[in-house]
């Protein structure tokens, strides 16, 4: 928390430069990153060839999004329905990194999302049931650990909040994914009571946008740059998937717990694997966050506490993450809680 | 009999041929409130709601409170003129008009609360534009367009014959006025066909406002409880507000009647017996408050569920605790006490209860929507909210606005309805009349 609010202070910009030699993802390499996004073909962790070539197949058929408004062409008749998996068994909060969690960085950075927002959030749960259940006692179990949810749009077939939006600025595609469409949004935050899982995210002031965020094409499949008075979240990069690129906090994962995919084709992949999903899920009893409300969400989580990384659930604590603003300490930023 | 009500229909009348000393600092006072609170909104307009305290964890604050505090008080009027009409308490007279207005001024400043709170107000009409009938706000957006069409409706029908009166008092050397009132009494001579048509719109008027109104107060609640968040997300939400509706809206009654009977002196016209009826129905919703609260915590309590836990937790001795416990003692309980007791059930007393009542249901409104939007939803500290001097202005400015124009309609409409009172007054000379002659028969 300290080290991004430090930044808006004159003498930060110390601060941010250790801050950029300490973290992996660094600018540079995010550059990199985005243009391999662009350039075919170029080096780094690629959607394996059974689904690139499939991307390719429906790609070469015209434009590409083509079926988020229209599937009823026959060459678009095969609708991808983007999915999610991730492995908590593998999630240490990159404690065994020592910097804040690299999903929500490597978002943040790819997607110049404004302070105080983290559209894939990493939330740490308490695992020890009987501290809650007797405050100030020592708990019975002498379990105290904790596990690491990361958590990103939920992209749920029964949004709640497409259900309650006023003018229809936010909407499922057939692809199965939410989205936002920032031209005719009114700013009520109607969307922001209604998510259960509160991935929904308001620009309260002039969103701290770099310069070079303006050089990116931004669309309600890529939000890049943000306005005023706005929802915004995690808009699941559906671009980057048809274009054989993992979604920036799958790339960025150091433990490779995030897979993402297609149930249309059964396949998901975390960049260094490829898993049949009906398959994964069962095996690993997957579970999704609050599954009870019917919201029926295309995350799916496989439990655990990063035990497959050498992760110490008594270990507690996350590294705060730093924003790519953090050079501008002009920019206006806004704390999340009002405190 | 008919000197007292010419004299009764003079004071009633004084306000709109001059204006006092005292209504020019009225106004200039409301004028600068209003003037500060737009420099308010010219900050937020340009800052955006960042100069608020609302961030994304708690999204809706003051002005989601204020909205639904005035969509409340505009249950004052539909319950006189339309409930008491129905139910033929013919003690409503000297309040209906007044009442009706607090309806329309209370219905434009709600509107103007959701205007507030939007992060970009200047894309309002893509709710008409776009507008989908899935979506809550949709619902009350009609809704209160609705409400307010339906209540200006209500208030222009049952002052038509008013109109006609001050048309006929007009000089015809103010061109502008005589020409409005004439255009507005739309030829009205109180001929029997008039008076029929007239009678029987309002009767069926009355008949309309009853379910517009439940609608407004349901739909208005449904914002909240068609979300996933506990308490909110409750059946009897409806049923909370249409109730906590009448509790307000019949508190604001007994204020602003309070407040006429000493600016117009009208001591002869609005009794205690007034202030006395409206007390009895005040006490009765607030003891049905009472049974809604005490409903709502305890079902939610003897299960415990971790939202409800939290949230009934944070209520009884959390950082909600004062509020909650103000509300309670103050808001329900005072006024059943003030009510109950002899000493005093009196107009002061109804007053402070009255006071007391609309307090204590801002309050409530508040932690509705606060403390609602405090229950964490995933694994991290509970957020805190509090308002930042940009959302105290702008509700100062929108309870003055609420204030101008009932003021401004006052100033246009007699703030008693005069035919009403001769009618009254005629229909009681006749019973007098009829029981005479049954006695001396």
């Amino acid at each position: 928390m300290t080290d991004r609010r430090l930044s808006s202070d004159a003498n930060s910009s110390a601060v941010a430069a250790e801050n950029d030699r300490k973290f992996k993802i660094s600018r540079r390499y995010l550059l990199k990153l985005m243009g391999a996004t662009a350039a075919a073909g170029a080096a780094g962790p690629l959607i394996p060839g059974v689904i690139a070539s499939a991307v390719e197949s429906i790609n070469s058929s015209g434009d590409a999004t083509s079926d988020l408004q229209d599937n009823n062409s026959p060459a678009s008749a095969r609708v991808r329905r983007w999915m999610m998996i991730i492995d908590q068994r593998y999630c240490d909060g990159c404690q065994s990194q020592g910097t804040a969690p690299q999903c929500t960085q490597a978002c943040n950075d790819g997607h110049y999302v404004p302070e105080p927002m983290e559209w894939i959030e990493v939330y740490e749960h308490d695992l020890s049931p009987e501290k809650e259940a007797y405050p100030g006692q020592e708990p019975s179990i002498p379990f105290d650990g904790t596990q690491f949810i990361p958590t990103p749009c939920q992209q749920c077939q029964n949004a709640p909040c497409v259900n309650v939006c006023p003018v229809g600025a936010t909407w499922t595609t057939p692809e199965g994914i939410t989205l936002i469409d920032q031209d005719r949004c009114i700013g009520y935050r109607m969307c922001m009571a209604a998510c259960p899982y509160e991935r929904r995210f308001f620009t309260w002031g002039e969103p701290s946008t770099p310069a070079a965020a303006h050089h990116v094409a931004s669309s309600p499949e890529h939000q890049v740059s943000l306005k005023k008075g706005v929802v915004a979240k995690c808009d699941f990069c559906p671009e980057m998937a048809r274009a054989g690129k993992l979604p920036f906090c799958a790339q960025a994962c150091p433990q490779n717990a995030i897979y993402y995919g297609d149930f249309e084709e059964n396949l998901a992949t975390n960049g260094a694997g490829v898993v049949s999903i009906s398959e994964f899920l069962a095996e690993h009893s997957a579970t999704r966050l609050k599954e009870e409300l019917g919201t029926r969400p295309r995350v799916y989580y496989i439990p655990g506490h990063g035990e497959l990384a050498g992760r110490d659930p008594k270990t507690s604590g996350r590294r705060p993450v730093t924003w790519i603003d953090d050079e501008n300490p002009e920019t206006k930023t806004w704390a999340r809680d009002g405190q | 009999m008919t000197t007292r009500i010419q004299d009764v229909e003079t004071r009633i009348l004084a306000p709109l041929t001059g204006s006092s000393r005292p209504f020019w600092i009225w106004i200039g006072v409301l004028l600068a409130i209003i003037a500060w609170g737009a420099v308010a909104y010219f900050i937020q307009a340009r800052e955006g709601l960042i100069v608020t305290g609302m961030r994304d964890r708690i999204m809706w604050g003051l002005y989601i409170t204020l909205f639904v505090m005035f969509i409340g008080a505009s249950m004052a009027g539909t319950f006189v003129s339309a409930v008491l009409r129905l139910t033929g308490a013919s003690w409503r007279g000297p309040i209906v008009r007044s009442a009706e207005m607090i309806t329309v001024a209370a219905l434009v400043v709600a509107a103007i609360f959701i205007f507030f709170d939007m992060g970009r107000p200047e894309r309002a009409f893509n709710i008409v534009l776009f507008g989908r009938w899935e979506s809550p706000l949709v619902w009350d957006v009609y809704g209160l367009a609705t409400y307010l069409a339906g209540s200006l409706l209500y208030l222009y029908l049952a002052a038509i014959p008013d109109i006609a009166m001050i048309r006929d008092l007009v000089p015809a050397s103010q061109r502008l006025r005589s020409a409005l009132y004439r255009a507005y009494a739309v030829n009205w001579i109180g001929t029997p066909d008039q008076r029929r048509v007239l009678l029987s719109t309002l009767g069926a008027m009355a008949i309309i406002m009853v379910p517009v109104a439940v609608m407004m107060h349901t739909v208005t609640s449904w914002i909240f409880g068609m979300t996933l968040r506990e308490p909110w997300n409750s059946p009897m939400f409806g049923i909370f507000f249409v109730g906590g509706a009448i509790y307000s809206g019949v508190g604001l009654i007994v204020i602003m009647m309070f407040i006429v009977k000493r600016v117009y002196r009208l001591n002869d016209l609005i009794t205690d017996q007034h202030f006395l009826k409206l007390g009895y129905l005040l006490a009765t919703f607030a003891a049905l408050m009472v049974f809604f609260n005490v409903s709502e915590f305890v079902t939610l309590g003897y299960k415990t569920s971790v939202d409800a836990s939290f949230y009934i937790t944070q209520m009884t001795r959390g950082s909600m605790a004062p509020v909650f416990w103000i509300y309670i003692w103050g808001g329900l309980i005072l006024p059943i006490i003030l009510i109950a007791l002899p000493w005093t059930r009196n107009t002061k007393g109804i007053v402070v209860a009255s006071i007391a009542a609309n307090t204590g249901m801002l309050l409530e409104r508040y932690f509705i929507v606060v403390g609602g939007l405090t229950v964490p939803l995933n694994p991290y500290e509970p957020a805190s909210y509090f308002p930042t001097w940009i959302e105290w202005s702008l509700m100062l400015a929108g309870i003055a606005i609420f204030a101008l124009i009932v003021t401004a309609l006052a100033k246009a409409l007699p703030i008693v309805a005069i035919w009403e009172l001769r009618e009254h007054e005629q229909e009681q000379d006749l019973e007098h009349a009829r029981r005479m002659a049954e006695v001396s028969a």
